[in-house]
């Protein structure tokens, strides 16, 4: 086995760098060719992993290479098999493979095909290295590796300002997690005095009390320090408030990675890593509790933002947003199996809507600006299918993938009695309402109602070729299904295993269990679900959505101008990005300016070392009038200097 | 003879080579000769320096490749020299980055070629000769020796403010020696009238007399480095050198510093390095964050990476005061890396500038549209200035920082800041020159880079990624040595 877990990332490797570097010579075909072999063979070897872990119930724990060792402590590449990296790999790889296909429809016009084919095989082979790592150290290889391509595939479209800018800011925001993250690390490392999992967690429990000092008189608990740090990391890649600025402006690049990088896969590796960490945090309430509100603060508000937006693509970016906020909520509750459940639905229907958002927007030319579109089911019946499938899946309807999952972490929420739960629950249900409300107002804008676009375009509006089709149907099938087949078994049935650990006390999902079970199976599940609150928040913002944007168009408009102040602190997201460019950007920028300018060159430079020149000047002047160069100058001075030295031995002997 | 004396072959042979290339290919008209004859002899000169790292000992702690001889009998001054796991990996560096500099300037340096490789190579050899000299007057004959070549390069071959550039960076230079010397010669009668390193590492000083002592070494040592606030001669230096004065200048020039508080200031001065690591720490510290922000504001790119340069090497200085193996280990690491990044950065400034005749930013826009291979290179390179994990950036700074935090949180905070700040200067500057739309006629006329150019990019590219991702090797044959030290510093506070 310990061969085919290699040629899972190595095939996609393999398939990036053929691409990347002799994408001239074997052209567009040959690179979409080799790179779709690749992550194809790492999608089958998968399931072939995904069986033996999870039916076959055999887990690996082993390195691949040594790559450094210092001070005694060895750090190595190396991986760990079990059942959430098992799962991680088939997610990765199937979304993956479903956006290669479609990218080869999607870009088929543009110059840097070769390179986005190469980027993208690259992105599966770090996104897999990351999920796959067997310790701290490789975890952050791939975290960065996953946010490099994330930078180069924003920016893919170099000659556009808006991307270059965007690419940047991904980057840096990104950065800042990572400085958290890595001090996460470093604290792991300096305390435990090694960064393997096994070893960790092992061990975890004996630094239960230990405390760090902050400063003097400050102590702090050193696994909640910790905890808090590599939590930054993941507010950085999953985009939880306040660091989520990046994840709206990554819309500027292509719609493939937007499904892929920015929806399904890279930004669920901040919950993918506090689930892993689950013996970590279960130490401490205090992460948990900043997690659960972080998480839930992210699911409720931007929300919000999405109900004002106008860009396609930036409505679901914002519902990304908010449904990772609802995963860091499951995680912060200690239901991390629903965290992870919801990562795995959310995986495919968001993936699907991204797709179906990028299918029309070939077919608009381009265009992505909700309120040019209009009626375009009649011109793309299965595209248009499809979104509602995976709209119905988001808002969480009755029996779709999103209705487990999303469930789980209302209950889950509930359930908890981590300090912030109760805020959580409410912002987890209210988002209900408003995740409905802003995924109706995207079909009815674009799929119903009347046409609004130009008459060029509409003449030439058809369905996308079946490439770009193709995986969209593929991608409905587990949207509409997944939840059902996965609701028991990885909610109450142990399907993770020892993958996840939860303390006695946190374990929120066994009261839901209990509850489950007096309601009698998934069938009466779903009956008893219309009698739930979410189902009728959900039907309202339908509903509302319906009114406002199929029945009487006039009332959004009307209610634009009536509240003004909500709405325009909604439209500018809350100021965060003024107020980040005024703070950070530009102070910084000042800094430097001051450092340099005052520091370097006026104080240093021109005080200290030129002014040292010049006082040298000042002195050898002096000196110059010493040295008159008569000879009874110089014996007088002799003599006195001969003086002092006798005085001076006399003195002191 | 060759295996006995490895060690000086490889001094020498560059030395010797350089005064050839002079003689023999002198005039101008000469000048296709006198580049290959010193590409052969720093080839050779490299190849001779490999079995240093094959027949390496890594488990003993002891000098390696020895050799004794007497120099200055009235003085007891020797010719002793020898190399450990600490210097090792720098003198394959220096031999290693000579290649690619005479590469690089195979058709940029058009007048007196013969001088200018002659130059780099005697240069070559002084380095070699100072990493590994054991005797402290031996060290600094080097070392001064070094100044002059420097001196040429800049203020020959410079740019428009090339004197100025060339004064200041030899007086900076040369008063902060003058006093390492002072210490030398007191030194030499402490120890009963010897040079030896070793006879100075046994003396028993008291505290103040080692402060004293530490801070003469400090005059010369952190000048080198160099370290904030005595750094403002670098960025001169760098924009007036030509590329590849200032690849030399950041890749090894700058190491010698830094080798000089392992070599020097920790094992002769225990305790006052001890007394004084706030200090050195502090210093530090300022150079991560305080050049990180300038770095930020910079128009030149020169200047930038050269800004970048100080705020890297505040890792290397950092990390040898905080006195634990990570600390040490992770700043030797960093030096060897920071030597093929800003190496390699300054190389592709010099690839535009050939074309341009600018390394203002704000001349530029668009590159990758006319240079796609080259964007690429780029952007590998300035990814391993932000330090990504894979690159060699990255396993210098984890490990200092990981070393840092185990002493005190607040260190490990303030360093990490340079994933945010480092990533901040290097990827704006790359946006603003590489990505966009083309900026203007001189860049839609660019051609992209060829195949001279991508060979020695293609290099540093391979050992940034090597380093990166297999940085087992580089460490191993340190450890043993870097124990030996912390030892004798620990040992000095020990009653």
């Amino acid at each position: 086995m310990e061969n085919i877990y290699l040629a899972i990332p190595l095939s996609c490797l393999i398939g990036s760098i053929i691409a990347g570097l002799f994408g001239k010579f074997i052209g567009r075909s040959g690179a979409h060719m080799v790179a779709i072999l690749g992550v194809g063979i790492a999608f089958v070897l998968s399931l072939v992993v995904f069986k033996d872990v999870i039916f076959d119930g055999n887990t690996f724990n082993g390195s691949v290479y040594r790559w450094l060792e210092s001070g005694g402590i060895p750090l190595e590449i190396g991986f760990l098999i079990d059942q959430l990296s098992a799962m991680m790999m088939v997610v990765v790889t199937f979304v993956s493979l479903m956006v290669h296909i479609y990218t080869i429809g999607y870009m088929k016009d543009d110059p840097g095909y070769q390179r986005f084919f190469s980027y993208i095989a690259l992105f599966t082979f770090a996104m897999l290295m990351l999920v796959m790592s067997n310790n701290f150290l490789q975890l952050f290889f791939g975290w960065e590796a996953v946010g490099l391509v994330s930078y180069l595939l924003i920016g893919f479209w170099f000659k556009r300002k808006t991307a270059i800018r965007a690419n940047l800011k991904a980057f840096l925001v990104n950065r800042v997690g990572d400085f958290g993250f890595l001090l996460g690390i470093a604290a792991v490392y300096a305390y435990f005095g090694t960064l393997d999992y096994g070893g960790v967690f092992g061990i975890a429990s004996q630094f239960k009390d230990t405390t760090i000092n902050i400063m003097p008189g400050v102590d702090w608990n050193l696994i909640t320090v910790i905890g808090i740090l590599l939590f930054i990391g993941a507010m950085g890649k999953s985009a939880q408030v306040p660091l989520h600025v990046w994840l709206p402006d990554s819309m500027e690049g292509p719609t493939p990675i937007s499904a892929l990088i920015h929806a399904a896969t890279m930004v669920t590796a901040g919950v993918f890593m506090v689930a892993r960490m689950s013996p970590l945090y279960e130490l401490s309430e205090t992460a948990l509790s900043v997690i659960i509100i972080i998480g839930a603060s992210t699911a409720l508000f931007m929300a919000l933002i999405g109900m004002v937006q106008n860009d396609v693509k930036r409505v679901i970016a914002y519902s990304t947003l908010s449904q990772l906020g609802y995963m860091m909520v499951a995680l912060g509750a200690s239901a991390y199996a629903a965290g992870i459940f919801h990562l795995m639905t959310h995986a495919f229907f968001k993936a699907l809507l991204f797709l179906a958002a990028g299918s029309v927007i070939i077919a608009m030319h381009h265009e992505q600006d909700m309120r040019k579109m209009g009626g375009l089911m009649r011109y793309m019946p299965i595209t248009g299918v499809t979104a509602w499938i995976g709209t119905l899946a988001l808002i969480g309807f009755p029996g779709f993938a999103g209705f487990f999952s999303k469930d789980a972490i209302i209950e889950a929420a509930h359930f908890s009695n981590i300090p912030g739960s109760d805020f959580a629950y409410f912002a987890v249900m209210s988002a209900v309402f408003v995740t409905s409300f802003y995924s109706f107002r995207l079909l009815f804008m674009t799929f119903h109602g009347k046409p609004r676009m130009d008459q060029h375009t509409k003449d030439h509006l058809k369905e996308s070729p079946w490439v770009v089709v193709l995986p969209l149907i593929f991608l409905a099938i587990p949207s509409i299904f997944i939840g059902f087949f996965y609701f028991e078994p990885m909610l109450f049935n142990d399907f993770f295993g020892s993958s996840i650990a939860v303390a006695k006390e946190h374990d929120v999902l066994k009261e839901f269990a209990l509850e489950y079970s007096h309601i009698g199976g998934r069938g009466a599940f779903i009956a008893h679900s219309v009698e739930t609150l979410p189902f009728w928040l959900a039907i309202a913002g339908f509903l509302l959505a319906g009114l406002f944007y199929l029945k009487k168009p006039e009332i959004p408009t009307m209610l634009q101008q009536r509240l003004r102040l909500p709405y325009m602190i909604l439209m500018k997201k809350y100021y965060f990005d003024e107020a980040y460019e005024f703070v950070f950007a530009r102070g910084a920028r000042k800094m430097g300016q001051i450092f340099w300018k005052l520091g370097d060159a006026t104080i240093i430079d021109g005080w200290i070392v030129n002014g040292t020149a010049r006082a040298i000047g000042w002195f050898s002047a002096f000196i110059r009038h010493i040295q008159s160069g008569y000879v009874y100058h110089y014996a007088f001075a002799m003599i006195i200097g001969v003086f002092l030295l006798i005085t001076f031995f006399i003195k002191l002997r | 003879m060759f295996s006995e004396h490895i060690l000086s072959w490889v001094i020498w042979l560059p030395i010797v080579g350089g005064i050839l290339v002079l003689l023999v290919a002198g005039k101008d008209r000469q000048a296709p000769l006198a580049r290959i004859m010193s590409l052969v002899i720093s080839l050779l000169t490299f190849v001779a320096s490999i079995p240093l790292y094959t027949r390496f000992d890594n488990s003993i702690a002891t000098m390696q490749y020895e050799q004794n001889l007497a120099w200055i009998d009235a003085f007891n001054i020797r010719y002793h020299i020898g190399i450990d796991g600490i210097s090792l990996l720098l003198v394959i560096l220096t031999t290693f980055t000579t290649i690619i500099v005479v590469i690089a300037s195979w058709q940029v340096i058009k007048k007196k070629v013969a001088q200018f490789m002659a130059a780099f190579l005697i240069m070559e050899g002084l380095m070699i000769g100072a990493f590994s000299s054991l005797d402290a007057i031996l060290f600094y004959a080097f070392w001064e020796a070094l100044l002059i070549p420097m001196f040429l390069i800049i203020g020959i071959w410079g740019g428009p403010k090339r004197v100025y550039a060339a004064i200041k960076f030899f007086l900076y230079t040369f008063i902060g020696s003058v006093l390492m010397l002072v210490a030398f010669l007191y030194l030499y009668y402490q120890a009963g009238q010897t040079f030896e390193l070793s006879a100075f590492y046994n003396l028993k000083l008291d505290l103040s007399t080692q402060t004293l002592i530490f801070f003469a070494f400090f005059a010369a040592f952190a000048v080198k480095v160099p370290m904030w606030p005595v750094h403002t001669w670098l960025p001169d230096a760098h924009v007036e050198a030509p590329t590849g004065g200032s690849v030399i200048l950041a890749a090894i020039m700058l190491k010698l510093g830094a080798y000089g508080f392992l070599r020097f200031s920790l094992p002769i001065t225990p305790l006052a390095s001890q007394e004084w690591a706030w200090l050195m720490i502090a210093l530090s510290l300022v150079a991560v964050v305080y050049i990180a922000l300038v770095a930020l504001v910079q128009q030149d790119m020169k200047k930038l990476i050269a800004y970048s340069s100080i705020a890297h090497m505040g890792f290397v200085t950092l990390g040898i005061f905080i006195f634990n193996v990570q600390g040490i280990e992770g700043g030797i690491i960093q030096m060897v890396s920071h030597g093929f990044i800003s190496g390699a950065l300054f190389l592709c400034v010099g690839v535009l500038y050939e074309r341009m005749h600018s390394r203002q930013i704000k001349d530029y826009g668009g590159v990758a549209n006319t240079m796609p291979v080259f964007a690429a290179f780029m952007m590998l390179f300035a990814m391993a200035n932000a330090g990504l994990p894979g690159t060699s950036g990255f396993v210098g700074e984890f490990l200092v920082i990981v070393g840092a935090f185990k002493v005190n949180i607040w260190y490990a905070v303030l360093l990490a800041t340079i994933l945010v700040f480092g990533a901040a200067y290097t990827l704006w500057m790359y946006k603003r020159t590489i990505f966009g739309e083309v900026a203007n006629d001189k860049v839609a006329a660019l051609k992209d880079i060829n195949p001279r150019e991508a060979l020695f990019l293609g290099i540093l590219a391979l050992a940034v990624l090597i380093l990166g991702l297999w940085p087992y090797p580089f460490l191993d044959v340190m450890h043993v040595s870097v124990e030996n030290l912390l030892q004798h510093v620990a040992a000095a506070k020990a009653p």
